[in-house]
């Protein structure tokens, strides 16, 4: 297997993450775009600690962080989304023009 | 290395078949048009990318996802969407109109990091499924080494716990808070 293989998939997955970001209006929608591209992310640290082999896994221990930072992303941003629709009734980025220009 | 000596290797036909779940799932991530179905196949992306895990020797990182995203992440996005939309079939306004204009910017995100990985890592080969890394390994090194990112980003996780706690919770009003007085 060559790290090539995973480094491009990795890239085409961060890709489609971009353009979920950018495209969709729903901000659930937007949370799991990001987490697409974290995904993508975890892949290519665990394919370089896998070509590099080194003593300490510090590849894998970086993904185990991305994880928990992600988890606790998620449900900060979550917790933001649901205060958002009691407030507004939506979950549309676009309604939410109060502090745009 | 030729494609042909590529393809006739058995592992790399594996690596086909999940990289195309995987991809096939993260476009309908992006695409589909039921909240329910996105969040749904983001868990194919996920349990595809635990299997590219395991196909790159780490075990222990590949069940943390599968335990992490898709027991508890995606059951979370599935609860955000249940609350912030309660007629969960087709939606027309889930998407921005202009979209030729963001599929050109990824496109040629993925051009640009495709051929700068090309570039970079040509004929790198990796550890074939060699000997998985052990849980001790990771655990000697969590603890050793990293014992202060480890800290750190417990330390992230409670913050998230009480932030989330008091940013969703609903504050009471004037009169309920008069009514939890009295009681």
């Amino acid at each position: 297997m060559l790290v090539n293989q995973f480094l491009i998939l990795a890239a085409a997955l961060f890709s489609l993450g971009v353009y979920g970001l950018l495209v969709r209006r729903n901000i659930v929608l937007i949370l799991l775009s990001v987490e697409l591209m974290l995904n993508a992310v975890n892949i290519n640290l665990v394919a370089f600690e896998s070509m590099i082999r080194s003593a300490d896994a510090t590849g894998q221990i970086f993904t185990i962080f991305i994880i928990t930072v992600a988890a606790a992303e998620v449900g900060i941003g979550l917790a933001i989304v649901l205060m958002i629709f009691r407030n507004r009734r939506s979950a549309d980025v676009s309604d939410l023009n109060l502090m745009r220009w | 290395m030729t494609f042909a000596d590529w393809i006739s290797a058995p592992v790399n036909w594996v690596f086909l078949a999940i990289g195309l779940i995987v991809l096939l799932s993260g476009f309908r991530v992006v695409t589909s048009k039921n909240v329910v179905h996105a969040a749904l196949f983001l868990v194919g992306a996920l349990a595809g990318t635990a299997g590219l895990f395991l196909m790159l020797s780490a075990e222990f990182v590949a069940w943390v996802l599968v335990l992490v995203y898709i027991g508890a992440v995606i059951v979370l996005f599935l609860f955000g969407i249940m609350i912030t939309r309660a007629p969960t079939g087709l939606d027309e306004g889930l998407d921005s109109d202009n979209k030729a204009l963001p599929a050109l910017l990824s496109l040629g995100l993925f051009v640009l990091l495709a051929w700068s990985s090309v570039a970079a890592f040509g004929g790198e080969e990796v550890a074939s499924l060699g000997e998985p890394t052990s849980t001790e390994t990771i655990a000697t090194s969590l603890i050793g080494r990293f014992v202060i990112p480890f800290e750190v980003v417990s330390f992230v996780l409670l913050a998230a716990l009480i932030g989330g706690i008091t940013i969703a919770r609903r504050d009471l009003t004037p009169l309920e808070e008069e009514e939890r007085a009295s009681v």
